[in-house]
This record gives C-alpha cells, sequence and structure tokens, in this order.
C-alpha cells in the first residue's frame, strides 16, 4: 500500500516535471518570437535612424527625388506608388473576396465549400514569384497589346491586378471567419419577420459580421503593401509620380529589393529608413486590425 | 368563436424520423394556446409548422393541411415571405438584431417595402407602446438594441413581430431565459396583446400554461395527446397519459 502511494508520488512528480518543461518550452518560443521582433526593431531603426535624424524628415517625406548617390532622398514617389497599387488592389479584392465569402459562408451547398474552401487556402500557399510570372506572362502583355489600354503593360495597374488576386485568400478567409460568427438566431429571426434569404444577409449578417469584415480589409492591405515578389516582376518600377494607371511605379517594398544588393554608406541607410515607414505602415494596419476584430468578439458574447 | 388557424392531418419527417404524427387541432381566434409536453416531443416544431419556418431545415418533409383564415399555407405558390409577416415569431431566447432599438422594429416593416419614414416611426412607436417600451428610461430609439435587458430585449423582439401587423403570434417558451418578474411581466403582455392577436405558446413551465392560457394542449413523441380548456386540462385530463404528466411534473 505505501509502496504504491509512493509510486504514484513520484509518477506525479514526474508528470509535474514534465508539465514544467513544456511550459518552459513554450515560453521559451513565446518569447524567442516577441525578442525577434523586437531586433528586427531595433536593427531597422539604428540602421535607418541616423540618417532621418541627419538629414531631417522632410527629406524623405517633402522631397520627389530619388537619387540616393547624389543626396536626394525622397520617398513621395515610392509612397504614392504603394498607395495607389494598394488602393488598385482593394477595389479589385474587396468586391471579389466580398462575393467569395458570401458565397461560401452563406449560399453555397455544403459540397461546394468543402471543395472551394481548401483551394481558396491553396491560392494563400502559391509562392509570389509564380504570381509574378504569371503577371509577366500573361496580364503584362494583355495590357499591353490591347489598343484601348496600351502603355508597357509594366504598370500600377498590372500590379493591382495581380495584388487584388493575392489578398483574396486573407479576405475571403478572415470574412467567412466573421459570417459564421453571426449567430443563427440572427438568421432566423429575420426569415421570421418575412426577409429572403438575400435580405437577411444584407439587413442582418453582413452588419453583425462588420467589423470582421473591415479587419479582414485591413490585413488584405497590409498584405498588398508588403507583398515584394510578384510587385517588382510587374510593376516596372520607375522612380516617378503615378500619372496614370498603365505607367510604371515603383513601390517601397520594390525600391528595398532592386536597390539594397548593391547600396553603400547613405544611400544603405536610406533604403533602411525606406524599411522604417514600411514597418510603420504595416504595424499600423495589424495593431488596427486586431482592435477592430476583438471588439467585435466582445460584444458578440 | 372562430378558428384562426385549422391544422388537418399534419405529418412531419425530418429525414426518415416522424417527428409529427396526424396532428389536427385549431387554434381559436384572440385566444392564447399552449401547447406542453416533455422535451422533444415536437412542440417547437408544430409551432415553426404554422409559420412554415420548418421550410428551411433541410431534408424536411410535410404533409397535410395548415389552413390560415380560409387558404392553406402549404398550397402551392402561397408567398411565404407574407405568410411569415401575418404569423409573427417570438424564440426561445431573445435575439434583437445588433442594431438600434427603432431599426429592430422597423426591420420588417422596411422589408416589406415601407419607407416613408414618418410612418415608419409610427410603427416604431405603435410596437414599441404595445409592448410597454414606449418612453422607458434607457430604451431610447436609436440605443443599441443589445444593451436592453433580458426582458426588454424579448419585449423588443415582441414588439419587432407586432411590427409587420400579424394577425398570429406563436412564442416558443418566450420565457425561459428570463427570472420570474421578468416572466410575470411578458405573461401580462399576452394578456393585453391577446385582444387584437391569436397566440400559441410553447411553455415548459405548467404554472404558465395554467396561468397565462385559455387553451392547452399535451404533446408527446410528435402526437397531440389531446387539448382543451385549461382549466379542464388541469384538473380532469381524459387521456391518462396527461394526467400522469401533469401529476409526474407537479409531483
Ligand atoms: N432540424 C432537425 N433535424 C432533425 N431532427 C430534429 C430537428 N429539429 C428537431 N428534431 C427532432 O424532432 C423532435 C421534436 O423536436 P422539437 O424541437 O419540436 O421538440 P420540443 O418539444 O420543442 O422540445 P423542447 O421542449 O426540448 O424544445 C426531437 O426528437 C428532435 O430531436
Ligand atoms: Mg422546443
Amino acid at each position: 500500500m505505501m509502496m504504491m502511494i509512493a509510486r504514484t508520488r513520484t509518477w506525479m512528480a514526474t508528470a509535474h516535471l514534465s508539465d514544467a518543461v513544456i511550459e518552459r518550452c513554450l515560453q521559451l518560443a513565446a518569447w524567442s518570437a516577441v525578442t525577434t521582433l523586437a531586433l528586427i526593431t531595433l536593427f531597422i531603426l539604428r540602421e535607418g535612424m541616423p540618417v532621418v535624424f541627419d538629414r531631417g524628415p522632410m527629406a524623405f517625406l517633402g522631397d520627389v527625388r530619388w537619387a540616393p548617390t547624389r543626396g536626394h532622398f525622397g520617398l513621395l514617389p515610392m509612397i504614392a506608388g504603394t498607395a495607389v497599387v494598394t488602393a488598385g488592389a482593394l477595389l479589385i479584392g474587396l468586391p471579389l473576396g466580398l462575393a467569395g465569402a458570401i458565397t461560401l459562408a452563406e449560399l453555397a451547398p455544403m459540397k461546394a465549400r468543402l471543395v472551394l474552401k481548401p483551394m481558396i487556402e491553396l491560392l494563400a500557399g502559391i509562392p509570389s514569384v509564380v504570381y509574378g510570372f504569371i503577371g509577366m506572362e500573361i496580364l503584362v502583355p494583355f495590357i499591353r497589346e490591347r489598343g484601348t489600354l496600351g502603355g508597357p503593360g509594366y504598370s500600377a495597374l498590372a500590379a493591382s491586378i495581380i495584388l487584388g488576386i493575392m489578398v483574396l485568400p486573407t479576405i475571403i478567409g478572415i470574412s467567412i471567419d466573421a459570417l459564421e460568427a453571426v449567430p443563427k438566431s440572427y438568421r432566423d429571426g429575420s426569415r421570421a419577420l418575412g426577409a429572403t434569404q438575400w435580405q437577411t444577409i444584407t439587413g442582418v449578417v453582413l452588419p453583425a459580421a462588420r467589423s470582421g469584415i473591415v479587419a479582414a480589409v485591413i490585413l488584405g492591405m497590409g498584405r498588398a503593401v508588403g507583398e515584394t515578389m510578384a510587385v517588382i516582376m510587374v510593376a516596372g518600377n520607375a522612380v516617378q509620380f503615378p500619372g496614370s494607371l498603365l505607367a510604371p511605379v515603383r513601390t517601397l517594398t520594390a525600391n528595398i529589393a532592386l536597390e539594397m544588393s548593391y547600396a553603400t554608406g547613405a544611400h544603405a541607410r536610406a533604403l533602411f529608413a525606406t524599411g522604417i515607414v514600411l514597418f510603420i505602415v504595416s504595424l499600423s494596419l495589424n495593431a488596427i486590425a486586431g482592435r477592430v476584430r476583438s471588439g467585435k468578439r466582445a460584444s458578440f458574447a | 368563436m372562430t378558428d384562426k388557424i385549422q391544422v388537418r392531418g399534419l405529418d412531419l419527417f425530418y429525414g426518415t424520423f416522424q417527428g409529427l404524427k396526424q396532428i389536427t387541432v385549431s387554434f381559436p381566434a384572440r385566444q392564447i394556446t399552449a401547447l406542453i409536453g416533455p422535451s422533444g416531443c415536437g412542440k417547437s416544431t408544430l409551432l415553426r409548422c404554422l409559420n412554415r419556418m420548418n421550410d428551411l431545415v433541410a431534408g424536411v418533409k410535410i404533409t397535410g393541411t395548415v389552413m390560415l383564415d380560409d387558404a392553406d399555407i402549404y398550397a402551392p405558390g402561397t408567398d411565404v415571405e407574407s405568410l411569415r409577416r401575418r404569423v409573427g415569431m417570438v424564440f426561445q431566447r431573445p435575439n434583437p438584431f445588433p442594431l438600434s432599438v427603432f431599426d429592430n422594429v422597423a426591420y420588417g416593416p422596411r422589408l416589406h417595402g415601407e419607407r416613408n419614414p414618418v410612418t415608419l416611426r409610427a410603427i416604431v412607436n405603435d410596437s414599441l407602446q404595445a409592448v410597454g417600451l414606449l418612453g422607458v428610461e434607457g430604451v431610447g430609439l436609436g440605443q443599441p438594441a443589445l444593451s436592453l435587458s433580458g426582458e426588454q430585449q424579448q419585449r423588443l423582439c415582441i414588439a419587432r413581430a407586432l411590427a409587420t401587423a400579424p394577425d398570429v403570434l406563436l412564442m416558443d417558451e418566450p420565457c425561459s431565459a428570463l427570472d420570474p418578474i421578468a416572466t410575470a411581466g411578458i405573461e401580462a403582455l399576452m394578456q393585453t396583446l391577446v385582444a387584437r392577436y391569436t397566440i400559441v405558446i410553447v411553455t415548459h413551465n405548467m404554472a404558465q400554461a395554467m396561468r397565462a392560457s385559455h387553451r392547452t394542449g399535451f404533446m408527446l413523441l410528435g402526437e397531440l395527446v389531446e387539448i382543451g380548456a385549461t382549466e379542464r386540462i388541469f384538473a380532469s385530463a381524459s387521456d391518462e397519459r396527461t394526467r400522469d404528466y401533469l401529476a409526474g411534473t407537479f409531483g
């Protein structure tokens, strides 16, 4: 009897011990992620801030000339390029994504959902260079050779379309979660008042899921702002204010990726300053999306 | 006493499971009929047949007739949306939409094409008045409906159903999520509403059926065992199964 109790004790002790070890490992993993983020932030700031202090922020944010070897560090063309391309991507991705999410979450029969949802998730797994490749081979020539469009083909339009497709998995996935989180009792209540299915979707389901959908759009935006490779391949990358959708543009990400390999001195640090701008935009978008989503979750409870 | 609803030979199948068996029953106009019976006996199912909410369940099959006034609501070509406007429903848990009080009550009339703000305002006021929410402190028209108390939410849901000008109100355990005081409030409200509406209520609360209804029907395993004046059912039910059930739940 005593033996058994003693044995159970040691068994429990080892169980506790292994629990503790696992807990430690998980903590370590969590902290290393946080630390990595902190180190990246520090690194970018350390490399980029001196040149910002040196020349003043207006040298970056108030100048349209980017010629780092000759002392011009204006990021405005790239900021505008990123803005145009992102807005274009949302203009394409938002209606398509929302339509897709509504179809999948509300309208499609169960069987179709089981096939379509994994396919959309697959879309997120395609490497961005493949999107860029398709854009170069099909989209760019298409834009160039259509009489009504014209231009070099490498353009803000091409980048917007490619990005519009690339943000779909983000927008659709998160919107579906938001739509599925809407309680069935809302739908029943609406139908019982004589609403059709479509009236129920527009009258109750979408308003109830609104903040989740807003979060989806903001995260999609973050994805568009941060995308690099596919954009470089189709945007043309000329440093100029985007005067037309058919003209080439350069985004912030492209600016860094294209020049980092050979930049030295102030030029390299100016690229880090580009990184700071990008970093702030991305983190803000994520923070806003997080806020919007958690606010909603609290109100359903 | 005219019958508002007459159900004849109603069978309902969920797939292969028969949820309702040969239900024949009438609901007199401007009376409260209570449906009682053990869990899973088909009370909600029967109620949901009366506004065709069961149509929304996949794999459901319904035969028999349900006459509302003089028309069979299961006849081909029936406009189900306008049927549901005439037969309002209140659910077990208050389910106001996450919109303002005004938008909740105006939801039904807007669906059915009412756009005039003056008319909408009048409908909302009348409906809130009817359920005793008009001018209540903390229940402004612009207030989010989800910020109301449980009882106020349930009253709002009743107002929302009244706003489409129904003849019939179906209530599926409307007080089961409320405390006794709120329950008494809703029961009192039913007594005022019954002057204008035909009410069918499902309840698990025998005392509620006894207090609040004119007629009581007892269901068991998908059958309507018996139905009659509430005092008679509770004092001297004619079917042994009813007597056993009432003895069991009270004893
Ligand atoms: N959507 C459905 N699909 C399949 N079976 C169902 C469905 N809804 C109800 N049922 C079955 O039909 C029977 C009657 O259900 P119903 O909800 O009408 O019972 P109830 O008397 O209202 O019970 P309760 O008092 O628990 O609300 C139950 O056996 C239930 O399992
Ligand atoms: Mg029920």
